[in-house]
């Protein structure tokens, strides 16, 4: 389960969430949606231990394990992924050969026996095809030069492969058009279990038609402001986030 | 045009200071105020890290040529060149002498290994390619911190002649790996690189002065490095044009990283044109590590450390990229992943 509770965090000393109180038990989909600027990224910058973002009140742990104490591989080998917003280029680096250094660099963390390149590359090829990505792809160094929904699906592709526990994606459905949002989606949803969770943070309520979130979250300056369940996500849609945005004074 | 006063270990005179021009970013007076005593003997040891490719050898132990010191190449051939230091607050010297023959095809393997502690060594390598000639030298550099040395190589390119260079070096205390070469004759093509990966309080200093004197001369130049800690790289490139070599193609480019506060990068590309119609360029960049990058493969599971050597090394790579030699490429990409 994951337990976020009266969260601070600043950037550059501008505070931005502001005693953010969440919980997703094992096995739960839930949806963080809020206007441009809420504080959505930052929440999963926080999580998974970004540099710069700066906790200064608040706890966050998974599965009983506090989060806020371990550097961000650490944390990425407790089981945290966060699927990017807008995907780093690692020059020079093929795919598949920084998939996989991950993958063993999270296995020997947790003291576990690495994956032999063969068996390697059978899971890739397997779950490449999966999302219909070509595989030539992974020889390319990672996401240079790839588009939006390239991007957005390599790191599908990146999280299948990894295994995590708990899933963060932050606005996947950006740049994706519909045949690979669908595509997408169904990537996700083969990654639901009884043991994950997953914070599906989105601007838009499209997404949550592919991935049936259990519960949504408005985040608006800094806070949960409401929660409630899937009908929450439509009510956006059709009102907007004015009522949640703080009445100018 | 050279760019070095003929040092001589011997004589603390002709030792160069910063007030020599070419000298600014590596004040070898500073560092060695006396002439060091000579060097005794040197045992080989180990084969050296260009032994599988085999070929013939020349071997320097503390400057004592160990067999021949001359080379002269015909057909395809591979020669490794041994300069070994294994001296203690000594001096020494070695002079080589490498000539490929019209149209032969010598893969020149060079290395400098470096034992025992705060020696001075001085290097020089003279280099001739005849008509049509091929000669691929590369050169593995790794010496002790407190090391002083200097490398000089004089290259000379007749017409048609190719000459492809890739310096590899990981610094010293103070040390000068300079080439200097001319394209005597018209249709002279090289290609002159260096990589640097210097941690610590190490320096390096890669100078090179290519000399364009005739005609339809091209010259390739990539050099780049990281530095770390308080480490110092020094990259100095002069082309000069020299009048009527037209149609000369040289292009120049020095990338480098600070991935640390306190490392220093100094560069000083230089084009002197004094020919009509040629095309040249140069370009340097000094930058710093990828912050967003090394959180993003941070967050994938790979510890800071590892996720920093892995952009050091696919920025590095590039250099070793170009190296046509696939055997040697292979020595060279595991030797500079050992030490990432
Ligand atoms: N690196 C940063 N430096 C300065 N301000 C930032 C930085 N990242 C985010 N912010 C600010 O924090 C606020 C929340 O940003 P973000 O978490 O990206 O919002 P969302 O993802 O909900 O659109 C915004 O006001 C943004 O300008
Ligand atoms: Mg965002």
């Amino acid at each position: 389960m994951l337990k976020i509770n009266n969260l601070h965090v600043s950037v550059a000393d501008k505070p931005i969430l502001k005693g953010l109180t969440l919980e997703v038990p094992a096995g739960e989909v839930h949806a963080v949606m809020g206007p441009n600027g809420a504080g959505k990224s930052t929440l999963g910058y926080s999580l998974s231990g970004r540099p710069g973002y700066e906790v200064t009140d608040g706890s966050a742990s998974w599965n009983g394990q506090d989060l806020l104490g371990l550097d961000p591989a650490e944390r990425a080998a407790a089981g945290v992924f966060l699927s990017f917003q807008y995907p780093m280029e690692i020059p020079g680096v093929p795919a598949m050969t920084f998939i996989r250094t991950a993958l063993n660099a999270q296995k020997r963390a947790r003291g576990e026996e690495e994956v032999s390149a063969p068996a390697f590359l059978k899971q890739v090829k397997a779950a490449s095809q999966a999302l219909k990505m070509d595989f030539d792809m992974l020889k390319r160094p990672l996401n240079v030069g790839f588009s939006g929904g390239e991007k957005k699906r390599m790191e599908i592709l990146q999280m299948a492969l990894l295994e995590p526990s708990l899933l963060i994606l932050d606005e996947t459905d950006s740049g994706l058009d519909i045949d690979a949002l669908r595509i997408v989606s169904e990537g996700v949803n083969a990654l639901r279990r009884a043991d994950r969770s997953m914070l599906v943070i989105t601007h838009y309520q499209r997404l949550l038609d592919y991935i049936k979130p259990d519960k949504v979250h408005v985040l608006a300056a800094g806070r949960i402001v409401a929660s409630g369940g899937p009908e929450l996500a439509l009510e956006l849609e059709a009102e907007g986030y004015d009522k949640f945005l703080p009445t100018a004074a | 045009m050279s760019a070095a006063p003929q040092i001589d270990l011997t004589n603390a005179e002709t030792f160069p200071s910063r007030r020599t021009e070419a000298w600014k970013y590596s004040d070898m007076k500073r560092w060695l105020r006396e002439a060091p005593e000579p060097s005794g003997t040197a045992l080989v040891g180990a084969p050296g890290p260009f032994y599988d490719l085999g070929g013939e050898a020349i071997v320097f132990a503390n400057g004592r040529p160990v067999g021949v010191t001359d080379f002269i190449a015909s057909g395809v051939q591979t020669l490794r060149l041994r300069f070994i230091s294994d001296a203690v607050g000594t001096g020494h010297t070695a002079a080589a002498r490498i000539v490929a023959r019209p149209g032969a095809r010598l893969l020149l393997l060079e290395t400098h290994e470096g034992k025992g502690s705060a020696y001075v060594a001085h290097n020089k390598v003279e280099i001739d390619v005849a008509r049509d000639a091929e000669v691929t030298r590369i050169v593995l550099i790794e010496e002790p911190e407190d090391a002083i040395s200097v490398t000089n190589a004089e290259v000379r390119l007749e017409a048609g002649g190719r000459y492809r260079q890739t310096v590899v070096t990981t610094g010293a205390k103070l040390q000068r790996i300079e080439t200097q070469l001319s394209h005597g004759a018209e249709g002279a093509d090289a290609r002159l690189d260096g990589l640097y990966l210097l941690k610590g309080s190490r320096h390096t200093d890669l100078t090179t002065v290519v000399d364009h004197r005739a005609a339809d001369g091209t010259t390739s130049q990539l050099t780049k490095g990281v530095v770390h800690d308080t480490a110092r790289g020094v990259f100095q490139g002069k082309i000069i044009v020299e009048r009527g070599a037209d149609g000369t193609d040289a292009r120049m480019a020095h990338n480098a990283l600070i991935a640390s506060e306190r490392g220093e990068i100094d560069a000083k590309p230089e084009l002197i044109i004094y020919a009509d119609d040629v095309q040249c360029a140069h370009g340097n960049t000094v930058g710093t590590l990828d912050e967003s990058a090394l959180f993003y493969i941070q967050q994938r599971g790979i510890p800071a450390d590892e996720a920093r050597a892995l952009l050091v090394q696919a920025f590095l790579f590039e250099v070793i990229d170009r190296i046509e030699d696939e055997a040697a490429k292979e020595v060279v990409r595991a030797w500079l992943t050992a030490r990432l």
